[in-house]
């Protein structure tokens, strides 16, 4: 099992977690596992492409994912990831 | 860190009983103070995030600070932008930052430009500071920041929040990425909510703001781990604090190997945004709040639907119904489409959205009320209160 951690703008599209339990051997099935419990949050990290959005990145651990193996990047039992969107705000 | 300054900036009687707190530490010393004293930083906005900095800044011997800012104090800034009090409501905020700082450090020699930061002015005015601490609150305003301190080799000192999170870094140092190796692109206009649309707890701007004046202070004086390749994140709610790593993108437009942008661009144009301010009216129909008042009046059969959260509707509501935006979709059952629908949030964004929604679930009469309650608050009825 693998932790995803969810930022602030996209809790209210899982239910007000602050991080999701899933289980997949890489990153590209953790993240599909998490969209299968809540489609809601497909569009705010997907295009309809099913690219990952440029301005949200995703960390296994403390590491970048485009510096690993992008989505296909495997995960151990208890990784921890983090979906990071961009956030502007500062007043 | 280098400064211009020839002459040696000996400190008077007052400024060593002043800085002696810092003086008797060895990290720092009289030669430390003095780097302050030698040191320029510019921050861009007095808000949330300036406010700390620019007051710890002015507080630990900062020789020059310059703040950028076009904006007025309003009330509702007074809740976390603690530079400004209840009397300077009204004033720019560079004049009310201004009054507070030179009280709190008759030695500051403070700069003020009451200008919009842009792509014609940005690299002049960075050229005359040796660190950038970017305070401000949108994307363009973001990606100016960091290209133009690219361009210029100034530090970018980084903070932002959302609600109860935020992030700070430091880019654009000379080996160090800068916040498009972090971020190629901005988010299309709309999907990431701004503070004042999402709100944001009042302390959080002071913990990264201060975080921010910390790593300014950290790279004047040349010691510690700046938070260079490194990205901090802050969770105030479960008071948890992660770093992640972050690397220079060798592609990366501006600070790469083969950089292909060498000049500012328009930050509007790649933010996606036309025009300074963006157009709340997005095509579907809509009402003026002086009409919707006039037919409520007259007892016409008007259902006014409220899609706004809530706590939102505790705070002020002009009796709608109400099913928050997201609730929509699997609540639309509850509406009756042969009745003229008047739907409001509390600017006028998110009912725009719930009116193409409904339009497209086959309501033929729903019309979105421009510019929300705050307008029905302005023009209508000002016992409604503002939030």
């Amino acid at each position: 099992m693998s932790k995803i951690h969810i930022p602030t703008p996209l809790r209210q599209y899982v239910g007000k977690q602050a991080a999701v339990e899933v289980s997949g051997a890489t990153v590209a099935e953790a993240m599909s596992a998490l969209l299968e419990q809540h489609p809601d949050l497909r569009k705010h990290l997907y295009t309809e492409e099913g690219k990952l959005r440029a301005f949200v990145n995703v960390y296994v651990n403390d590491e970048d994912i485009r510096y690993l193996q992008k989505e296909a990047t495997e995960l151990k039992d208890g990784d921890q990831i983090s979906i990071v969107p961009s956030i502007a705000g500062g007043w | 860190m280098a400064t211009t300054t020839e002459i040696p900036l000996t400190l008077n009687k007052d400024e060593i009983l002043r800085y002696s707190r810092h003086l008797i530490m060895p990290e720092v010393g009289m030669e430390g103070q003095q780097k302050l004293k030698a040191a320029r930083v510019l921050c861009i906005g007095t808000g949330g995030l300036g406010s700390p900095l620019a007051l710890y800044l002015a507080a630990a011997g900062i020789g020059t600070l310059g703040l950028v800012d076009f904006d007025v104090v309003d009330y509702t800034n007074l809740q976390r932008q603690i530079i400004h009090s209840t009397a300077d409501v009204g004033r720019k905020k560079l004049d009310s930052a201004a009054d507070k700082l030179k009280g709190m450090n008759p030695f500051l020699n403070l700069r003020t430009f009451d200008t919009r930061l842009s792509s014609a002015n940005a690299i002049e005015l960075f050229r005359e500071f040796d660190i950038v601490a970017d305070g401000t609150d949108n994307f363009p305003t973001r990606y100016l920041v960091n290209d133009a301190c690219v361009l210029t080799g100034k530090p970018n000192v980084y903070g932002s929040i959302f609600r109860f999170e935020g992030q700070a870094s430091v880019f654009a140092t000379k080996d160090g990425p800068c916040y498009r190796c972090l971020y190629p692109e901005p988010p299309p206009p709309g999907l990431v909510p701004s503070c004042a649309e999402g709100g944001v707890l009042g302390i959080l701007p002071g913990l990264v703001g201060v975080m921010q004046a910390t790593e300014v202070i950290k790279l004047i004086l040349g010691i510690g781990d700046p938070l260079i390749g490194r990205l901090l994140l802050v969770d105030a709610l479960g008071m948890k604090f992660r770093e992640l790593k972050l690397r220079k993108n060798p592609d990366c437009p501006v600070c790469g190997t083969h950089p292909t942008l060498t000049k500012l661009i328009d930050y509007n144009e790649f933010c996606g945004i036309r025009g300074e301010e963006k157009p709340v009216s997005s095509g579907v129909p809509e009402i003026q709040v002086e009409e919707l008042k006039r037919r409520l009046d007259a007892k016409e059969d008007l259902f006014v639907l409220d899609v706004r959260e809530p706590h939102e509707y505790q705070i002020c509501n002009l009796g709608g119904y109400l099913i928050p935006l997201n609730d929509l979709p699997k609540r639309v059952s509850e509406l009756d489409s042969s009745r003229e629908i008047v739907v409001h949030c509390k600017m006028g964004g998110r009912s725009a959205k719930a009116v193409a929604f409904l339009q497209q679930a086959g309501f033929g009469k729903v019309h979105n009320l421009a510019g929300g309650i705050s307008a029905w608050s302005d023009r209508v009825d000002p016992k409604v209160p503002k939030y």
